[in-house]
């Protein structure tokens, strides 16, 4: 029985969710995007690529989106905690470079409840942590039929309230609407032969 | 009153000097001196002369840059003392303070006591001062640069009428040399010879113009402080104490219409050190309740030693905010929420960390946007949409291939690619009028690649120096 996507995005707001893979960055726009068109971008100042704004033209508007520049994790995640709690904005994504520990995830699941809002760790692979409510797995497919396309694979590899799931999806700048794309089996069309 | 060592007696004050003594002011290619004190007059020095001249005349004369900003404000704090005389008081020129005492001189025993009052405090405070008084402000003008009484205004020479120079020395070769002799002449030719201004001051100083002095008002000042009977240390404690502190600070900056962008709390403790806690705005604030818990933070942070006994609230910067008219279609809570939220985070990594983008007018996919401080900046529209860009931007990195064709292999941190699309060249040229190193290639032929294994890269050709580099990857 297929698993339908919007039971599971856009995000479960009031919780942290994680995600990861090449296409991270295109994810947190999209997830930006569908959680209410204002966001706060926490990411560390030493880092050495940096945001770009017309990218984001796409998604949302970028000069809705904020972004602090902090020293390093522990203040990261103090922006964060605070922001998250504070509810203003729909949409807080920390760019994680370091482990979560369990405290430090629980915090931000709080703060996360407390304001209503939606947090979304981009994290490097494997650095998860226990306390995210789902952890998402983004990359790039090369996709022959459309150019600018951002046909994505998304995977969703850990929720903690719910069951997993892949899906192909992309985003149409013009609807600013996220299409799944149907599994090659339910595609329209003339049916394989079996066999 | 007149304080013709002005620049000089305030030096003087904070580092007392024996013997010559002068500030020095670069007038186009020469020092010439300022200002100086009686010895080094007495030496036979003169206002305006070269320091060089002045040191061969002088070999023992001590010299200082003039500071003629630092003067004005030492003016203007005679001036905040001279209010003690009465409220009316204004500055004249440089070196000079205009009090209108009409109605007050009583309060000092009349006009000669309230004259040995100023005499003796000016002399206390080691400031040369010459103090005359008139019925009228070109009388009193008069009295305090060349003397006399005020009977004797007649007999003082004309450059007591605060006229310019050529006109004293047009005057004096006519043989006008007293102000006895302009008021016996015939007023038509005089005004005639030398403009109204000459008669206007004759007349000022004769009571028959009226001459207003305008008083300065006092800027107002944002700041409140309470001194409490026994200190105090916890955290609570002081909250409260800076709560009562900034009711009236916020009422007064609401009378004035301000909005405190910078606060500073400064905590005196019983051993006299000071602690201060300082809150920047994200936005000019004014409204109590709001600000008081952005203190929280900052006053957990402070050491209270013995405990704390006076507490002073300072608002340091300020901006204007006029008052707002409260309507039904008015969502001011958003905005008002942010700037809160702007504020409590830049309080822990720095107001300025916070960023927002806005567009820039640049082809250079780098300086196609701003980067500005989220307080000090409102959210712009009009993003241009040229073409898609990427969604990151990396230094760029080489890789290894050749030809004005984009590689249909490559290898970009250690992965192989294969380009299944090839979208582009965009062509953008360095902004010349720019210095920018990082251009120094020439011109860029951008390609956006869409490889087979998925990933979308943004790949430039530098033709005028070849070589592939990879910059940005699309979402």
């Amino acid at each position: 029985m297929p698993i339908h996507l919007p039971s599971f995005f856009p995000l479960r707001a009031g919780r942290v969710h994680e995600v990861y893979g090449p296409a991270s960055t295109g994810f947190a726009a999209i997830a930006a995007a569908s959680a209410g068109n204002a966001a706060l971008w926490v990411r560390e100042t030493w880092q050495g690529d940096s945001l770009h704004p017309l990218g984001f033209l796409p998604f949302l508007n970028p000069s809705a989106l904020l972004c602090a520049q902090t020293k390093d994790q522990t203040d990261s995640l103090a922006v964060a905690e605070e922001a998250l709690k504070d509810g203003t904005l729909p949409c807080v994504v920390i760019e994680i470079t370091r482990p979560l520990d369990l405290r430090e995830g629980r915090r931000l699941q709080l703060a996360a409840k407390a304001g209503g809002t939606t947090g979304l760790c981009l994290i490097p692979e494997g650095m998860g942590s226990n306390a995210a409510e789902t952890r998402w797995r983004a990359t790039p497919i090369y996709d022959p039929a459309r150019e600018d396309s951002t046909l994505m694979r998304w995977e969703i590899i850990k929720n903690k309230s719910g069951t997993i799931g892949a899906w192909n999806v992309f985003w149409n700048a013009q609807t600013h609407r996220l299409h799944v794309v149907p599994p090659v089996a339910q595609r329209p069309g003339p049916a394989h032969a079996p066999g | 009153m007149w304080f013709p060592r002005l620049p000089s007696d305030r030096v003087l004050r904070t580092h007392p000097v024996e013997g010559p003594f002068a500030l020095s002011q670069r007038l186009g290619a020469a020092e010439t001196l300022y200002c100086l004190n009686a010895a080094a007059e007495r030496a036979g020095l003169h206002r305006g002369m070269r320091l060089a001249d002045a040191r061969s005349f002088c070999p023992e004369l001590l010299t200082r840059p003039a500071q003629p900003d630092l003067d004005a404000r030492f003016l203007a704090s005679l001036r905040r003392w001279a209010g003690r005389y009465c409220p009316w008081v204004g500055g004249d020129g440089a070196d000079g303070l205009v009090l209108d005492v009409t109605g007050a001189a009583h309060l000092f025993g009349g006009e000669a006591g309230m004259l040995a009052d100023m005499q003796a405090r000016l002399t206390r405070a080691r400031i040369n001062h010459r103090l005359g008084v008139g019925t009228t402000r070109g009388a009193a003008w008069a009295q305090a640069h060349f003397g006399g009484t005020e009977d004797g205004l007649l007999a003082l020479p004309v450059a007591a009428l605060r006229l310019p120079a050529e006109t004293v020395t047009a005057l004096q070769r006519l043989g006008l040399r007293h102000i006895s002799d302009l008021t016996a002449a015939a007023r038509a030719p005089l005004a005639r010879r030398f403009g109204p201004a000459l008669l206007t001051r004759l007349d000022q100083a004769l009571g028959d113009l009226p001459e207003p002095i305008t008083p300065e008002a006092e800027p107002p000042h944002f700041a409140t402080r309470i001194t409490l009977p026994e200190p105090i240390g916890l955290v609570a404690d002081v909250m409260a104490a800076a709560e009562r502190l900034l009711a009236p600070l916020c009422a007064k900056l609401q009378a004035q219409e301000m909005g405190a962008r910078r606060l500073c709390l400064t905590l005196r403790r019983v051993d006299q050190a000071n602690q201060q806690v300082e809150l920047r705005l994200a936005a000019p604030m004014r409204d109590a309740p709001r600000i008081l818990p952005l203190f929280e933070r900052g006053v957990a942070e402070v050491d209270a030693g013995f405990g704390i006994d006076q507490i002073r609230l300072e608002a340091v910067q300020v901006e204007p905010l006029p008052l707002q008219q409260l309507g039904h279609a008015t969502t001011q809570a958003n905005p008002d929420r942010l700037n809160d939220l702007i504020t409590r985070i830049g309080t822990r990594i720095g107001l300025e960390n916070i960023q927002r983008f806005l567009p820039a007018d640049s082809h250079i996919p780098e300086r196609s946007f701003l980067i500005a401080p989220a307080a000090f900046s409102t959210p712009e529209s009009g993003w241009p949409s040229p073409r898609p860009r990427p969604i990151r931007l990396f230094a760029p990195e080489p890789i290894l291939h050749s030809g004005p064709t984009p590689p249909p292999r490559f290898r970009w941190r250690r992965m192989t690619l294969t380009t299944a699309r090839a979208i582009g060249p965009e062509r953008i040229a360095p902004e010349w009028w720019l210095e920018d190193d990082m251009w120094r290639t020439g011109v860029r032929d951008y390609w956006r690649i869409d490889t087979g294994e998925g990933r979308r890269l943004w790949l430039f050709h530098t033709p005028q120096s070849p070589g592939w580099f990879v910059q940005g990857e699309f979402a």
